[in-house]
């Protein structure tokens, strides 16, 4: 028995290895299990080989395992591109048809199911997915009727009798497993689960959710990958709650025009990906000068230019801290997991009000992609907070022609706001410098005077949980520091070095702009070494951090930069290379 | 009741003394106060440029915002406020240059907004360069042998890019300018509104006189019936788009707010933000 293993669908894009695996990990998040789902895609819409792979734990998983333990292939590609993942005892399932090869001598048991071939005697080829299904869940001991009720959900509305075929094109995959090749390993039998319902989600669901909790009617954005989850959930639910998504002409439009819905009073905002951030640069700016709320959601990809676009980075780090000509208030938040993702891009659109400045949520593509379970989100931690818009009531008498001080010198920087609209709130906005009431102006003190004010809102600013700390050890060996999707990767190295008696402390840092200071120093203090780890090739979040609390000697880099995310192995054996190398201890 | 000195303010614009952009601001004021709008009811959103400026210049909302970009700021503005009167103002660079994706696109989206253009077929705030509505062979500080790229044809772009409504005029022509102005804020969905407001500064070549000679008003056009677009195609070519007044306009087509499913009566500036815990609920239950 297993409390956790690792199960690979791949084939050809367009072959409907999604929705197998969707059929699948749905089907096992239902029964109580928690699951971890990346999927591997290339910027083709068909051929070219995709896969998917799917962890499946009794426990709380977080990121994709080392290796794997049963891989369905569609194609010799498939094989050939997925064999190096597979552990010493695993199974490969492969269809029949394409007379499956695998290196010689090697510890893996290769299974030839004609899955084509039962399925097209049900009706159609199409089926060989759910035959693949019914395979697997005879290795997991998994009663093929459980999968019913996602049949029915995923191909009800083909009718009756698809469900029906659906379903014995599952039940004959497990029956050729068992009865036609006599399979029956208990020690691949998954132990069950606790039956508990939770979500499924990838990180762009939990960030759309977020929005919409938040009050986000209004969405203004291009399509790019990896974002177009975002905007293409908004577009599903915002009819319902009286709102709208426009697809613009470009992230310049999605930008000013997410601008324009705010400073009139609604919750707007846009999503993108580096091209589309690269795009945005001048109307970020414009938010910082016109202290107009703003918030921008970028799903980092492999960059620069077009990149790698499917493919996991973490490079638009200082482009999204500093990005922007001139210097304005801006507040970068990063999420380390799914459900933060929902709970900071609430949090996102308050900050934007209170602090009246571009808010950046920064996501990559692992968490914005990466589809896993996720554990109950609060209804009653949803907040909505409005900083200083001004109820229409309390508008001071503007008088003849008077203009509103929207731009208001203050303690803490941030002026009361009012919208187009209200009969005394009459004020001019611009992207030149200005005096109080908007009106531009050059004067040397009232620039230094409006300069200073702008910068000072983010002096005190709050946010919970600024860095997500484990800090057990008072006198570390090591410690981590990343941030985003690389938490997991780093918490089961964690596990693993300090089963080998190092003593490990893991800091991920949420909030990356203004950087945390305080919280940070301490802990870089009292540790031996500190390993940052990130997804680009010039260390930039190191770099931040050199910058912001020093400690050079201290820190180095762990990178990664080939498109695809840290495997916990691979941050566990690296920290320990560091430790031969010297640089560590 | 507003009259249109309720929509002056006390800033004196920094416009050469005799800029066509003077009358286009008294222009939009008076129609602002004929439509019956108070100041707080409008919202002009401007370009950069010295056109751009105007947003600065008349009482009421006024948002100043970057080079190229006043169509998607005022398409924000009125996505979140539909109660507002939208009025997008900018040059022939911010519109035609820099900014062409916007008014091509806003023409095809129609939410209903009004967009004047002040052009003078010239950058005039960065002191003289072409534009894309210069003639050919025109002389400027970018194009010292004379301009060899061809002018756009912004009204003809105006009706292929589906604009429900399309109109020219000439600054001067404050009466019939201001009258356009009023029909274009009354008219449901997006308005266009190009006016020849010539740069005595840079521009000696389309001067006033120039316009004056040139200009043909389509009122004088026996049996010009702005509702045929090929007329109005014909027409255009015929004169080489040197005509003034309502040469285009679609009273049928709905503008895009009414046409986004389920889009609230309440505007987005006025909605209650907090989602119900029923709705909540739901939501997180489709991901189970
Ligand atoms: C992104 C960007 N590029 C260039 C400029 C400089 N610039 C300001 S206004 C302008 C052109 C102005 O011409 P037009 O739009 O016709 O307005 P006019 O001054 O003639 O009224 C330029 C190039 C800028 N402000 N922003
Ligand atoms: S430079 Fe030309 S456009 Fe600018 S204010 Fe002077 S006359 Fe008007
Ligand atoms: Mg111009």
């Amino acid at each position: 028995m297993v409390n956790q293993l690792s199960w690979k669908v791949g084939g050809q894009q367009g072959e409907g290895i999604e929705s197998t695996g969707e059929v699948f990990a749905i089907t096992l998040n239902r029964l109580g299990y928690y699951l971890y789902g990346y999927r591997h895609f290339s910027s083709r819409i068909k051929g070219g080989h995709t896969n998917n792979k799917i962890r499946v734990s009794t426990k709380k998983v977080r990121t994709i395992s080392d290796d794997l333990d049963i891989l369905v292939a569609f194609d010799q590609e498939t094989i050939d591109f997925n064999f190096h993942e597979l552990r010493d005892g695993g199974v490969i399932l492969a269809d029949a048809k394409f007379g499956p090869k695998i290196p010689e001598g090697s510890n893996v048991s290769l299974y030839s199911v004609p899955f084509t071939e039962i399925a097209s005697e049900l009706g159609t080829s199409l089926m060989k997915n759910m035959v693949a299904i019914g395979a697997t869940s005879a290795i997991l001991n998994l009663d093929p009727s459980l999968f019913q009720e996602v049949v029915q959900d995923t191909y009800g509305r083909k009718g009756e009798q698809v469900v029906l075929n659906n379903m014995e094109a599952i039940r004959k995959g497990a029956q050729y497993l068992k009865e036609e090749l006599g399979f029956d390993r208990s020690d691949l039998y998954l132990e069950k689960a606790d039956g508990q319902k939770r979500m499924f989600m990838i990180g762009n669901d939990a960030i759309a959710l977020g929005a919409i909790a938040a009050g986000a009617r209004f969405m203004a954005a291009y399509p790019i990958t990896p974002a177009s989850e975002i905007m293409e959930y908004l577009i599903k639910k915002l009819p319902d709650l009286g709102g709208a998504v426009i697809q613009t002409e470009d992230e310049i439009a999605a930008a000013t025009m997410a601008i324009g819905a705010n400073y009139a009073g609604a919750r707007a905002f846009t999503s993108s990906a580096g091209p589309g951030l690269s795009l945005m640069m001048e109307s970020i700016g414009l938010s910082g000068m016109t202290e107009t709320p703003l918030v921008i959601v970028d799903t980092q990809r492999g960059g620069p230019s077009t990149g790698l676009p499917t493919k996991q980075e973490q490079s638009d780090l200082m482009a999204m801290i500093y990005g922007t000509h001139g210097e304005i208030p801006k507040i970068v938040i990063a999420p380390s997991t799914v459900e933060e993702a929902f709970y900071d891009t609430v949090e996102a659109f308050n900050l934007a009000e209170e602090y009246q400045c571009p808010v950046i949520v920064l996501s990559d593509l692992q968490l914005s992609l990466g589809k896993q379970t996720v554990e109950p989100l609060s209804y009653e931690s949803i907040q909505i907070r409005r900083g200083k818009l001004l109820n229409e009531e309390l508008v001071p008498e503007a008088g003849n022609q008077g203009y509103f001080k929207r731009y208001e010198i203050t303690e803490d920087g941030i002026s009361p706001r009012v919208i187009p609209g209200m009969k005394n709130g009459i004020h001019h906005v611009t992207g030149v410098e200005h005096d109080e009431t908007g009106k531009p102006s050059e004067a040397a003190a009232n620039r230094k005077a409006q300069m200073e004010k702008r910068l000072r809102k983010l002096e005190q600013i709050e946010f919970n949980n600024k860095v997500h700390k484990n800090d057990k050890h008072e006198e570390p060996d090591i410690l981590f520091i990343g941030y985003i999707s690389t938490r997991g990767a780093i918490e089961e190295a964690m596990e693993r070095l300090e089963e080998d008696g190092v003593k490990v402390n893991h800091a991920h840092i949420r909030l990356i702009h203004p950087f945390p200071k305080e919280e940070i120093r301490p802990l870089i203090e009292k540790a031996k070494q500190v390993i940052v780890v990130e997804h680009n090739a010039t260390g930039q979040l190191a770099n931040l951090i050199k910058m912001n609390v020093g400690f050079a000697d201290k820190i180095q880099s762990l990178l990664k930069y080939d498109g695809n995310p840290f495997l916990p192995n691979e941050i566990y054996t690296q920290s320990k290379e560091f430790t031969k190398q010297g640089v560590l201890f | 009741m507003a009259t249109f000195k309720d929509f002056r303010n006390n800033v004196k614009p920094n416009w050469c003394p005799g800029c066509g952009d003077f009358s286009v601001q008294a222009a939009i004021q008076r129609a602002a106060a004929n439509v019956g709008l108070e100041p707080h009811q409008l919202a002009v959103i401007s370009g950069i440029g010295c056109s751009g400026r105007i947003s600065g210049y008349i009482y009421s909302y006024g948002f100043h915002g970057i080079h190229g970009r006043a169509l998607p700021i005022a398409q924000g503005v009125k996505m979140a406020n539909q109660d507002l009167t939208v009025i997008a103002a900018g040059g022939d660079g911010d519109g035609f240059a820099i900014g062409t994706a916007h008014t091509i696109h806003s023409m095809r989206r129609n939410i209903d907004i009004t967009y004047i253009v002040m052009d003078n077929q010239i950058y005039g705030l960065t002191k003289g360069q072409t534009s894309p509505r210069s003639d050919v062979g025109f002389k400027t500080k970018s194009t010292p042998q004379g301009s060899i790229e061809s002018p756009l044809s912004v009204m003809e772009l105006a009706l292929t890019a589906g604009a429900t409504f399309v109109a020219q005029s000439f600054s001067t022509d404050l009466k019939d300018l201001t009258s356009l102005i009023e029909q274009a804020i009354q008219h449901k969905g997006f308005s266009f509104i190009n006016v020849f407001s010539p740069c005595v500064t840079y521009n000696k070549v389309n001067t006033y006189d120039w316009f004056k000679e040139n200009l043909t008003k389509l009122k004088d056009i026996e049996g010009y019936d702005p509702s045929d677009k090929k007329l109005a195609m014909q027409t255009l070519m015929e004169y080489n788009g040197l005509v003034t007044g309502l040469i285009y306009q679609n009273k049928e087509q709905k503008p895009y707010e009414e046409l986004v499913p389920g889009f609230g009566e309440v505007p987005l500036a006025k909605a209650e933000l907090k989602l119900s815990k029923e709705k909540f609920d739901e939501l997180v239950a489709e991901f189970m």
